[in-house]
């Protein structure tokens, strides 16, 4: 200490190589991370603070509730059906687009002429406005729409599609599908080409037919993208809400009611706000565990090169 | 800093500054009010900026601002602006919600400052139409538009079916919904679409009062707490639509959205207001005629919208003002080409007949003059949204061919009941 102390002091520059590193870095992160902050965490914190209160637009009172809210959630009848839709339209919506992606990408991984044109085909959809889209789609599949008709020419008499139960949650899973099916493909489509040949020739001397041969080898090999299309997909299939709101609204009765359309109809239809937002608090909860299970599970299904 | 950067914001700033000061000068003078609307026709919107115009007269600082808002979705837009904390200064409301806008205290009263307007002359608004409106005495929006719900008929669908024509019916004083029913099932059946219910595409359910009310029905009790869905008068009036649906194809099924100003359905209900859409060019042999009579005999129904200034805006005072403005007794006979008045000297056939040159005196007489003075508003409840969509909900398996009819409209007060009795 006292050998320190009788070293001539030299004033040591506030910016250091460590700092000047640390301020450089903090400077390239901060747009991402003014953004975040801004649009992401303060929102989610409001809302939480939201559902912690009920909000009268109309009278324009905002009072503290506590949990009520909660309990609100916990009594809540009708919300066992949303959650019910929900898991029906989410199920539906990951196996039929991944399995729809990964056959078309397997057609498409292909060396033929003109193959570029069917990829563009297949993955236009994902760029056409997904309102329009499905005001589409509600013409077709109107009682005495497009879908009918064609039924009609071939002497089938057409359900009414988004009036019948069963039929209106299959409509706005398919109408889904077909529209982000694409982007899945091309996802699938780049892991394809990136599985390396050698390995199909190698399998084909030890005698593998191509069902082995994709089963042992392009599956693990592309098992890293099945989970991350399949953790978008999930995710993105809680979040549906502009086709239901277009082709069912809701309907018939409760059944392609999902949550994030009950939280639409409770906060901006109703006007309960804080109940809106405590459901969306759900929602939140919701999609954060499935996350995290799928991302649990990739130690034990998905097959890293190194 | 540089010199050459100071220049630049040396010159930056001398331009800048100066339009900022003239921004806030103007800015302290100016009022500008901006009103929500749900019609987005020209000639609607032109007669309100012409009504805006005149006001300026008197009040050149004030601008006013139409925004058309989507009908479907015109409610639910109107309260996120205001929850977002931009809300108009005037808005549109119509009769479902009411109750909500009327009760919670978000309107400006305007019974005093209506008073206090010279040459407004209250009186002469009826107080049948104000009804709706009012709280405690003071009128809090005032209905601007109280539209009859009519039948418009497209003659030449129903000969070409070989169905007796509306006018025809009424000429043999048989103009009942059993008659009318049969008239569209005969353009059902020929391949045509018989009697669309406009706006109702099974899920507006409330404009089915103007079939239902026929039958003296009604969805809940006069004081709104109990469900009378079950009722024997709903419960007919169901059977009978019910049967105009599936049985007799007189009327289109769930999942078929037909326009009737196209020109290949017979008939169809809606409010007066939507003259404005018959074809200007290939027109077709139209009517417009009253409701039939049903079991209760003679009925009128009615939708109403009225236009209330927000009490929380800046610019209240102003936006008061400029509502005397607009419903005065001179420009409510503007108003009154497109939205039937609500003041007593202008319900008469000759203002009338000047105002809506579309329509002739017998269609004046019979159907505006009698639907307002006689008919009953459309039903609308305190939290309307709610109770509107839970009833559509259970509705829903109404809408099929075999649907137990006694049993839906059970279901229907079991999940609303609750909701009524709050």
């Amino acid at each position: 200490m006292t050998i320190a102390a009788d070293t001539p002091r030299r004033k040591r520059p506030f910016w250091t190589i460590e700092r000047r590193d640390a301020a450089a870095g903090y400077a390239f992160i901060a747009p991402q991370l003014i953004g975040i902050v801004t649009f992401v965490l303060f929102p989610l914190g409001l809302v939480f603070y939201y559902s912690l209160h009920e909000w009268n637009v109309l009278a324009n009172t905002f009072n503290y509730v506590g949990a009520a809210n909660y309990q609100m959630l916990l009594a809540d009848k009708a919300l066992p059906q949303v959650l019910l839709s929900s898991a029906v339209f989410s199920a539906g919506l990951v196996v039929l687009n991944m399995s729809l992606a990964l056959l078309l990408a397997v057609l498409l991984d292909q060396k033929l002429k003109g193959i570029t044109l069917f990829r563009t085909l297949f993955f236009s959809p994902v760029v056409v406005s997904l309102v329009a889209w499905t005001i589409v789609w509600s013409f077709l599949l109107q009682n005495n729409g497009g879908i009918n008709g064609l039924l009609q020419l071939i002497g089938v008499e057409g359900p009414n599609w988004l009036r019948t139960p069963t039929t209106a949650m299959i409509s706005v899973i398919v109408v889904q599908v077909f529209k982000n099916v694409g982007l899945n493909m091309i996802l699938f489509l780049a892991a394809l080409q990136g599985v390396p040949r050698e390995l199909y020739e190698a399998a084909r001397v030890d005698g593998a037919g191509r069902f082995k041969q994709f089963r042992r080898i392009t599956l693990p090999l592309i098992s890293p993208t099945i989970l991350l299309t399949s953790i978008i997909t999930i995710v993105g299939s809680l979040q549906v809400f502009a086709q239901i709101a277009v082709l069912t609204q809701g309907g018939p009765g409760m059944t392609t009611t999902v949550l994030v359309y009950y939280l639409y109809q409770q906060a901006f239809q109703f006007h309960f706000f804080g109940y809106g937002s405590t459901l969306s608090i759900l929602l939140f909860v919701i999609v954060a565990l499935l996350t995290f299970v799928q991302w649990q599970m990739r130690k034990r299904i998905v097959f890293y090169e190194n | 800093m540089k010199i050459s950067q100071l220049k630049t914001t040396a010159a930056v700033a001398g331009i800048l500054l100066p339009l900022a000061w003239s921004g806030t000068a103007w800015a302290q003078d100016a009022v500008n009010l901006r009103m929500t609307i749900w019609s987005a026709n020209e000639a609607h919107l032109a007669m309100f900026n012409e009504i805006a115009e005149g006001f300026k007269a008197t009040h050149p600082n004030v601008t006013v601002s139409f925004e058309p808002l989507p009908f479907d979705s015109y409610t639910t837009t109107l309260t996120t602006q205001i929850a977002g904390g931009n809300p108009p200064d005037l808005a549109w409301i119509l009769e479902t919600t009411a109750a909500d806008f009327v009760n919670s205290g978000a309107l400006a009263p305007l019974t005093d400052a209506f008073t206090a307007t010279e040459g407004y002359d209250i009186a002469d608004v009826s107080e049948q139409a104000t009804a709706l409106w009012t709280k405690d005495g003071q009128l809090y929006a005032y209905p601007f538009s109280t539209s009859p719900f009519a039948i418009f008929v497209n003659n030449d669908v129903i000969k070409a079916a070989g169905a007796k024509t509306p006018a025809e019916l009424i000429a043999e004083d048989a103009w009942t919904w059993d008659n009318a029913f049969a008239s569209a099932a005969a353009v059902g059946q020929s391949g045509k679409t018989g009697l669309v219910l406009r706006d109702f595409k099974y899920q507006v359910w409330q404009n089915m009062a103007s079939i239902w009310n026929g039958w003296g029905a009604s969805p809940w009790s006069a004081d709104g707490k109990t469900c009378t869905f079950t009722d024997k008068a709903m419960v007919d009036a169901m059977t009978a639509i019910h049967k105009a649906i599936f049985t007799d194809k007189a009327m289109p099924g769930p999942g078929e959205d037909i326009d009737f100003f196209a020109g290949e359905t017979g008939m169809t209900i809606t409010q007066i207001s939507r003259a404005s859409l018959l074809p200007k060019e290939n027109p077709f042999d139209w009517d417009l005629v009253p409701l039939p009579a049903g079991p209760v005999g003679h009925y009128a129904v009615v939708g109403q919208a009225g236009v209330g200034a927000f009490a929380a805006s800046p610019n209240a005072a102003t936006a008061v003002e400029f509502l005397a403005y607009m419903t005065n007794p001179e420009n409510s006979q503007k108003l009154a080409q497109f939205f039937p008045p609500a003041r007593a000297s202008l319900l008469n056939a000759e203002t009338l007949a000047s105002t809506n040159p579309l329509l002739s005196a017998e269609q004046i007489d019979n159907v505006v003059i009698d639907g307002i003075s006689t008919g009953s508003v459309l039903p609308g409840h305190t939290n309307f949204a709610q109770i509107q969509q839970t009833v559509r909900s259970s509705l829903d398996s109404l809408w099929v061919a075999d649907a137990d009819i006694p049993a839906v409209l059970q279901s229907v007060c079991d999940s609303v009941g609750p909701l009524l009795a709050r």
